[in-house]
């Protein structure tokens, strides 16, 4: 690991203060990096902190909310303290961003042209034509047929998949080195969802480009991340490549997770269930977060947090030891 | 496109032919137009003149069909109570009622949008507070305090602007304008604030709730995650989009200005159709009133004509017959 | 079963005053309104103007629409200033007449609200029939009414109720325009803002109507006006009652408007909107209190009910917001 990676999260910790002057801790110690051209998947219940995190890394924290604690690097250099000007210049620039609703995310008043042309010029020193140019290119890039013809309609005019694509464009136009895609495919139809994965797919392997990317879809996961980050109540639990996560997991809460999904292949006739809720911000128990809810928790779960530790090919922040983590058998929710 | 203009204009003319339809009722069927016209001494020969003058002897259709060809023709009668033609009056008149909507309007709209805007891209900042407090106030004054108001602090107090009338006007092809001398420009000042003052602060709080709306959605949210620059987020995207819901109000807004110039021109004496219109409901002036009430639709039918094309023009979305297909 | 394992049923007493009181206590809209110090202060001046509307000719130093009660020799007296022929002192002054401004103010909102509340029963009453019979029969007359009420809605009401009051007076003989003038009043603002209501009604009455219960109603052969009564009614309540408050202002502001331009409430029965038009003339002279009271309480009212109104607006549809 001679080269500095490309981004790196230290100890991030994301609070939204609340009215009555109750601090919320949304993130809470997020580490992570990633390399070039990596793909590392965030996966985690709605309200695990999974979109706070890829906000706070492009700068983009709804107010109140703000970065409370921790750094955040683009090659090296921090970027979580940059002024406005200057964090502007790497949105956009250097970091691109995909949301997830497809049909709300672009400006229904300016043909996508004018919305590309706008972005492009924003960031590179270019003349209008060459431009125009570029967006073409970019929508050829994306897959958009008759790109040439398609600049000048509006987003209505777009299906919802077509939409995406030009939403992925959008994101590319200045080359950036990382795109944080933010539940990429979610709003989408299933079929054109493997589309819009595919492109990413391969715009990631001929641009070297590095992808975070947010879902709650183990199947995306599956065909597009190298890596994969598990996320619970503001904290990562788990984080190591994708094969070893999903057919391996260690912690009990990924366990749990992986218990949950449907899997054609497997022989067991029900799904197994996580008891219980994830627990809101402002009542996250001490310990570890999940202790509520695990099978084998242990009196020093309660109160101690624990921190990430390797464990195999990937890191895992449990009290269990190893040798239980590596158990297949363990038990991974309270029996029923 | 041709469909849409067809249909909106169907609907202005039906709308024309309603108002025209209550005007001519009131005008043929309250009191005895006969008797008001030739006065209580005629003998039955007048009033026999003056029947076949105004068509009565005819059965109604044609009466109304004659009525609206005689407005079409600009021809509405004569008023009862100053015994000359009701165009001549309106005619003479509707210079300083237009001049005055003019100024209200333009006053209106760039105050209001201008305080819309700032105040909902500064939400906490003091003079934000201020604004909305006022505007609230604002909503509930009525327009005749707001003039009064004006009156006493700016002509009686202190004593730098006229309090009623048009000042000196400048006869331009038979239009009296005021705009161009300066006691004109002068007289314009306080009755200008008093009717564009409420429709200023609509405006104004419309404008800002709209573009908090903007705001939050996740096409302004993406424009940030493409680094634009504030000011082409917030008047490029942000801007645009929060008017086109400003621009259908700003229609009945407009026409608004009409009915508020009536208590407008009272407070200021201001030489206008509406001081003409409230001296003929005092007077029972039934040809006034019913030409007034003509006019009054018309301007408001047109000003709702061309706020939907305007709004046709902005919003791409109404303009999907022109769109390649859909892929 | 045994007679021991007959428990005793509970007694379901009915909850005493004191317990109904906290429980509406503990509403959310009182909840609300405890914590909005803005809404108390409008609530209170509303319920004072309300009391002295109410109470006026018992409370009011004078009447001064009696001309016996009057005397020249005190008028345009300068608020709590002696008078110079009598001694006399006027917490508000007078004004020409010798009339204590104070009981003007007095009498002309007893004129202003009542037209006001008249107006909104008027065209709530309307508008709410209206509404519900479009929603519900739905059909040509649905659309009979709606575009009366569309078309209606292009012109300001200020306008309209200038029209239909116009329009009233023709048909009117001249010797009891004076008598009639508040019942036309009444009428014309009243028929001016029905579409309100009506819009309203409508749309919730078509979403209501379409549910299982209405459904139910209608099949087990209940008449539909008591499904309207019974069903759809108290659903719009709360909407019709934000546009109702909205409304007392708007009315009370038509009512001084009209009165002010000299076609609204006659001489002998003045408003607050007279008030303000005959205190208009003193301003160049000096005497401003006999105009800057009476606008001042119409402010105030107008006022206080529109931030009630937007209050309830809020409380009652926080989505609005």
């Amino acid at each position: 690991m001679a080269e500095a990676p490309l981004l790196s999260v230290k100890d991030l910790v994301v609070e939204f203060p609340t009215r009555r002057g109750l601090v919320l801790r949304a993130v809470d110690g997020v580490s992570f990096e990633l390399r070039q051209g990596e793909v590392l998947g965030l996966v985690g219940e709605s309200g695990a902190g999974k979109s706070i995190t890829g906000a706070a890394v492009i700068g983009l924290l709804e107010p109140p909310g703000r970065i409370a604690g921790g750094e955040v690097r683009l090659k090296g250099e921090r970027i979580d303290q940059l002024d406005r000007g200057a964090m502007r210049r790497v949105r956009g620039g250097r970091i691109g961003m995909v949301f997830q609703d497809p049909l709300t995310s672009l400006n229904p008043l300016y043909t996508v042209g004018q919305q590309l042309v706008e972005t492009i010029q924003t960031h590179l020193p270019l003349s209008p034509a060459q431009a125009r140019q570029r967006a073409v290119d970019l929508l050829v890039e994306v897959g958009i047929p008759a790109a040439e013809r398609r600049i000048d309609s509006y987003p209505h005019e777009f299906s919802g998949g077509m939409r995406q694509r030009v939403i992925i464009a959008l994101a590319l136009a200045a080359e950036p080195e990382l795109v944080i895609a933010d539940e990429p495919t979610t709003a989408l139809d299933v079929s054109v969802q493997a589309q819009v994965i595919a492109v990413l797919k391969r715009l990631c392997r001929e641009k070297n480009m590095a992808i975070i990317l947010i879902t709650h879809d183990m199947g995306v996961i599956a065909e597009l991340a190298h890596r994969v980050a598990v996320m619970y109540a503001g904290r990562i639990v788990e984080i190591g490549p994708v094969r070893d996560v999903v057919k391996a997991p260690r912690h009990p809460y990924t366990r749990g997770l992986m218990g949950s999904i449907p899997d054609p292949a497997a022989e067991a006739d029900r799904l197994t269930q996580i008891p219980g809720a994830m627990p809101r911000l402002n009542a996250i128990p001490s310990g570890c977060a999940f202790n509520p809810r695990c099978a084998s928790v242990l009196d020093r779960c309660r109160r101690e947090r624990p921190s990430a530790r390797v464990v195999g090919s990937s890191e895992v922040a449990c009290w269990l030891d190893d040798e239980q983590l590596r158990r297949s058998d363990l038990q991974a929710v309270v029996a029923r | 496109m041709i469909a849409f203009l067809i249909r909106r204009i169907a609907q202005a003319v039906l709308v024309m032919l309603v108002v025209g339809f209550v005007a001519f009722s009131m005008f043929r069927f309250v009191g005895d137009p006969v008797s008001i016209m030739v006065g209580q001494e005629a003998t039955a020969a007048d009033r026999a003149a003056m029947a076949e003058r105004l068509g009565i002897d005819r059965p109604f259709p044609v009466q109304f069909a004659r009525f609206v060809g005689n407005a079409l023709n600009g021809d509405f009668g004569i008023s009862y109570r100053v015994g000359r033609p009701v165009m001549d009056l309106i005619q003479e008149r509707l210079p300083a009622t237009l001049e005055l909507a003019l100024c209200a309007a333009m006053f209106a709209l760039v105050f209001g949008i201008g305080a819309g805007v700032y105040t909902a891209l500064h939400r906490d900042g003091a003079l934000s507070h201020a604004a909305m407090t006022l505007s609230l106030i604002g909503v509930s004054l009525p327009t005749f305090l707001i003039g009064i108001g004006l009156i006493f602090l700016f002509s009686v107090e202190l004593n730098w602007l006229p309090s009623f009338g048009r000042g000196q006007v400048v006869d331009v092809g038979g239009w009296k304008s005021g705009f161009l001398t300066q006691s004109g420009l002068r007289s314009l000042v306080l009755p200008t604030i008093t009717l564009g003052l409420f429709q200023m602060t609509l405006i104004m709080r419309l404008v800002r709730s709209e573009m908090l709306e903007v705001l939050r959605t996740d096409y302004i949210k993406f424009a940030r995650a493409r680094g634009l620059h504030d000011r082409a987020i917030h008047y490029g995207h942000a801007l645009k989009n929060t008017l086109i819901p400003v621009i259908t109000l700003m229609g009945i807004r407009l026409g608004s200005l009409v009915a508020f110039a009536i208590i407008t021109e009272t407070v200021f004496q201001w030489p206008g159709v509406g001081f003409l219109f409230v001296a003929s409901v005092q007077a029972v002036d039934v040809p006034m009133m019913a030409s007034y009430l003509v006019l009054v639709a018309a301007f408001f039918v047109v000003v709702n004509l061309v706020v939907d094309l305007a709004y046709y023009r902005v919003d791409p979305r109404l303009r999907t017959d022109h769109a390649t297909a859909r892929s | 079963m045994t007679e021991t394992s007959a428990a005793p049923a509970p007694v379901r007493t009915r909850p005493s005053l004191r317990e109904r009181i906290a429980a509406a206590w503990d509403s959310d809209i009182a909840y609300s309104f405890r914590h909005s110090p803005v809404t108390i202060v409008a609530a209170v001046i509303v319920l004072l103007l309300l009391f002295g509307a109410i109470f006026g000719p018992w409370i009011a130093p004078q009447n001064p629409f009696d001309p016996g009660s009057l005397n020249l020799m005190e008028g345009k007296t300068a608020p709590l200033t002696p008078n110079m022929f009598t001694g006399k002192t006027f917490l508000l002054g007078t004004d020409d007449q010798g009339r204590d401004v104070f009981s003007t103010i007095l009498y002309g909102s007893r004129v202003s609200l009542f037209v006001g509340f008249a107006a909104v029963a008027f065209s709530m009453v309307l508008g709410v029939t209206l509404g519900l019979i479009a929603g519900y029969r739905g059909g040509w007359l649905d659309s009979v009414i709606m575009r009366t009420a569309d078309i209606q809605l292009t012109f300001e009401s200020l306008l309209v109720a200038l029209m239909i009051f116009g329009f009233t007076r023709t048909l009117i003989p001249p010797g009891s325009q004076n008598e009639l003038a508040v019942p036309v009043l009444i009428l014309a603002i009243g028929l001016a803002e029905w579409p309100q209501y009506a819009r309203t009604v409508r749309g919730v009455t078509m979403v209501e109507r379409n549910k299982e219960y209405v459904q139910a109603a209608r099949v087990i052969g209940l008449h539909p006006a008591i499904i309207m009564m019974r069903h759809v009614l108290p659903n719009v309540l709360g909407p019709v009652l934000v546009i109702a408050t909205l409304g007392l202002a708007l009315a009370i502001i038509a009512e001084a408007t009209l009165s002010f331009l000299g076609v609204g409430v006659p001489p002998t029965q003045p408003s607050l909107g007279t008030l303000i038009r005959v205190g208009q003339e003193y301003i160049v002279s000096g005497e401003w209190w006999i105009l800057l009271f009476p606008a001042v309480t119409l402010l105030a009212l107008a006022l206080a009910v529109n931030l009630l109104g937007d209050w309830l607006r809020d409380v009652l549809n926080p989505k609005l917001r």
